[in-house]
């Protein structure tokens, strides 16, 4: 059905209208209007989203909220890295990963069955590149596309992230305003996700247990190089 | 879902006398506030977010209709389609329509409060369709054929034994002798068994925590993951949210979230929040072949631009439930709908009408301690008052409470009157009560001393005391 010829739609916004007292908006209200979302600006940002050492703050909160972290110099530094935090884990050697250049030409240890493309039931682990941290609250953030695919996020029990420490930002609104200068005002990926700590649910007596749909670990690599 | 609310009183009754629920609520107390507090500490400008949140939604609902708009064309723009409701029967139809023509027959659910409001597992079920829901709480409220008692936490009335005992009841391929006491071992059980149901299902139906104007994104948080795989996995997602739910930016969407989990089980901000933008696209490995927003109105375009407006502000927080003395001493079913609470009394009235809703406004000490969490700042207890008042004018409620109002109206009208009746009813409690200062009997108080002691009066009325005081003063 066209919009102008659904009259739920029509009827839902005319009671809008009338309940505000005015008809239609002309386009000129309605210009007006929308030039907070054609030029969109920040809202109160508190002073945790402005702290000085944001790699400090970003480990900080996300160990509390039972990430665990690990600071690397670099990315030949990962393979390895992920190799021992499988086997801490007790999980079998193999790797779900992000489709990326920098990944694939690192030397990966024979023993580590590495794969791309999306997860599928019986992954263990996985392994993404964060797009931003964010110190605020020790958030990671990560953008679905082709070589991302989101369910690399959630079906595995153990996740695995990358974060360059260039990336981490203090606040929310930091995180927008980089992800507009990457893809432009009012476009988005997919699917964007804000992953803070790993799954967990109180449901059953208001016990805290860990991994109830998604990864019971979130294991997050700040990488010192870009 | 039918109303139970025309019975609250009794509801209510039987809630102080169900000895496992009055069990599940003293366990529940006390919790989410205390954490609630703490995270505010960590977070001084809680209180200026609170104003920049009210601020964003009052923007918000003063262009309510051109915000609903710019949504809807970035939707498309993305790919997705738009359906307006005007309400539950409408909204119903439509996801059924939706399911048919994915020729569907499981059907992944996370949480969602419109979905109860609009009754959506009874009509798919009824349809031939299989809902499953899978946010934990929800699943363990599905199987037992109960609606929830929270809006954030649904299971919150029961204890780990109905759990466990459901779970025997329903998971019947597994061994009848397995170890079911702890929380743990019912997490994987029920872990397993949805993780087939992602796997499977056609559809995945989610609500939507807020709909962004300037991206055509919806947003959804969640703790446990579930509601990316009901949206990831399946070819078709449907996302249902009601038309309050809309802010115009990524940055609006950013104050509110940092509201939201604070006020609802004081995390700092939920473990899964999620930005969506239309289906699946061109090269994208996983993801909804097809992504629909259902727009639901059901009584809400007729809620703005009266005095109820403001309770469109709600976030759904659940924050005015746990910090609510009636709500703490009931739970969430006694309230006989979907919403419970203080926002739940002002909203049911307001959505399905007061006839038969009348005593939910009444649920209330009007403490005020809800307005003082409410992180958008809505007045409830005015709201309340004000149900009180519209139900008292449109003649509802019961005939010796309306003749006693009536009466007390009267003396009230008449300050001398007054006086009299106060002064001497006040002189003859006081007398009467002096040797133990309480009565634990009183002829036409029953309804008080059944369940507690009157406190004796001290022989002369406050207006009395304040006179002679201010007299003295002079
Ligand atoms: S009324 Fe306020 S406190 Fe209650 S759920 Fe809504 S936003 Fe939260």
């Amino acid at each position: 059905m066209t919009a102008a010829a659904d009259p739920a739609r029509a009827a839902m916004l005319a009671r809008i209208q009338n309940a505000l007292g005015r008809g239609a908006p002309s386009e000129e209200q309605r210009r007006r209007v929308l030039q907070r979302c054609a030029a969109p600006s920040a809202n109160l940002i508190p002073a945790r989203g402005r702290e000085n050492d944001r790699i400090a703050q970003f480990i900080a909160e996300a160990e509390r909220v039972n990430a665990t972290t690990e600071r690397l110099a670099g990315w030949s530094a990962v393979p390895a890295a992920v190799a021992e935090t499988l086997a801490a884990a007790g999980l079998p050697p193999r790797l779900r990963m992000v489709d990326d250049a920098r990944l694939a030409s690192l030397a990966w240890p024979a023993g580590l069955a590495v794969a791309t493309g999306k997860s599928v039931d019986g992954d263990r682990a996985s392994l993404a590149i964060a797009f931003a941290g964010i110190a605020e609250t020790g958030t990671v953030m990560l953008l679905s596309s082709p070589s991302s695919p989101a369910t690399l996020n959630f079906l595995p029990e153990m996740h695995i992230v990358i974060l360059p420490e260039a990336v981490i930002v203090g606040a929310y609104e930091d995180a927008w305003a980089n992800l507009r200068a990457a893809l432009g005002v009012g476009v988005m990926p997919r699917v964007v996700n804000w992953i803070t700590g790993p799954s967990r649910t109180a449901d059953i007596e208001q016990t805290l247990l860990l991994g109830a749909h998604g990864p019971r670990l979130l294991h997050i690599l700040l990488l010192a190089e870009a | 879902m039918q109303s139970k609310a025309h019975t609250f009183t009794a509801n209510a009754r039987a809630a102080l006398a169900d000895e496992p629920l009055q069990a599940a609520l003293a366990r529940f107390q006390g919790g989410f506030p205390v954490k609630r507090r703490a995270a505010i500490d960590r977070l001084p400008e809680f209180d200026a977010l609170r104003d920049a949140g009210k601020a964003i939604k009052d923007a918000t609902l003063a262009n309510l209709d051109i915000y609903l708009e710019q949504f809807e064309a970035k939707v498309i723009a993305a790919g997705g389609h738009v359906h307006w409701c005007e309400d539950a029967d409408a909204a119903r139809q439509t996801v059924i329509d939706l399911c048919r023509e994915a020729g569907a027959k499981t059907i992944t659910k996370a949480k969602s409060m419109i979905g109860e409001e609009i009754a959506i597992n009874e009509a798919l079920a009824a349809a031939g369709f299989t809902p499953i829901e899978t946010d934990l709480g929800e699943y363990i409220i599905q199987l037992r054929d109960e609606a929830p008692s929270h809006i954030i936490v649904p299971a919150v009335h029961l204890s780990k034994e109905q759990v466990a005992e459901s779970f025997r009841a329903h998971h019947r391929d597994l061994p009848a002798e397995r170890p079911l006491s702890e929380p743990q071992a019912m997490l994987d059980e029920a872990r397993a068994i949805l993780r087939q149901a992602f796997l499977t299902a056609d559809v995945g139906i989610t609500g939507a925590n807020m709909l962004i104007a300037e991206t055509g994104s919806t947003v959804l948080v969640t703790n446990e993951g579930n509601a990316d795989l009901t949206q990831t996995l399946p070819r078709m997602q449907i996302v249902i949210a009601s038309i309050e739910k809309v802010v115009p930016t990524l940055e609006d969407a950013a104050t509110v979230l940092r509201l939201l989990a604070r006020s609802a089980t004081g995390q700092e901000l939920s473990v899964y929040t999620t930005f969506t933008t239309g289906p699946k696209r061109g090269d994208d490995l996983d993801g909804p072949a097809a992504f629909h927003v259902i727009l639901l109105d059901n009584g809400r375009s007729r809620m703005l631009g009266g005095p109820f407006a403001e309770m469109l502000r709600c976030i759904r927080c659940g924050a005015c439930l746990n910090h609510c003395p009636v709500y703490s001493a009931v739970g969430g079913h006694a309230y006989g709908w979907v919403y419970p609470g203080p926002m739940g009394s002002v909203l049911t009235p307001n959505l399905i009408g007061l006839a038969g809703t009348s005593d939910l406004p009444n649920a209330s000490t009007l403490c005020g301690r809800c307005e003082e969490v409410c992180p958008m700042r809505i007045p409830l207890p005015r709201m309340l008052r004000q149900l009180r008042q519209d139900a008292f004018a449109s003649g509802g409620g019961p005939k010796p409470m309306r003749a006693g109002l009536a009466a007390w109206a009267f003396v009230a009208g008449r300050p001398w009157l007054y006086r009299l009746a106060t002064g001497l009813g006040v002189r003859i409690l006081g007398l009467l009560g002096r040797r133990h200062g309480r009565f634990r009997r009183l002829p036409g108080a029953s309804g008080w001393t059944a369940v507690r002691d009157l406190p004796a009066p001290a022989g002369r009325t406050f207006q009395a005391l304040w006179t002679e005081r201010n007299g003295a003063r002079r």
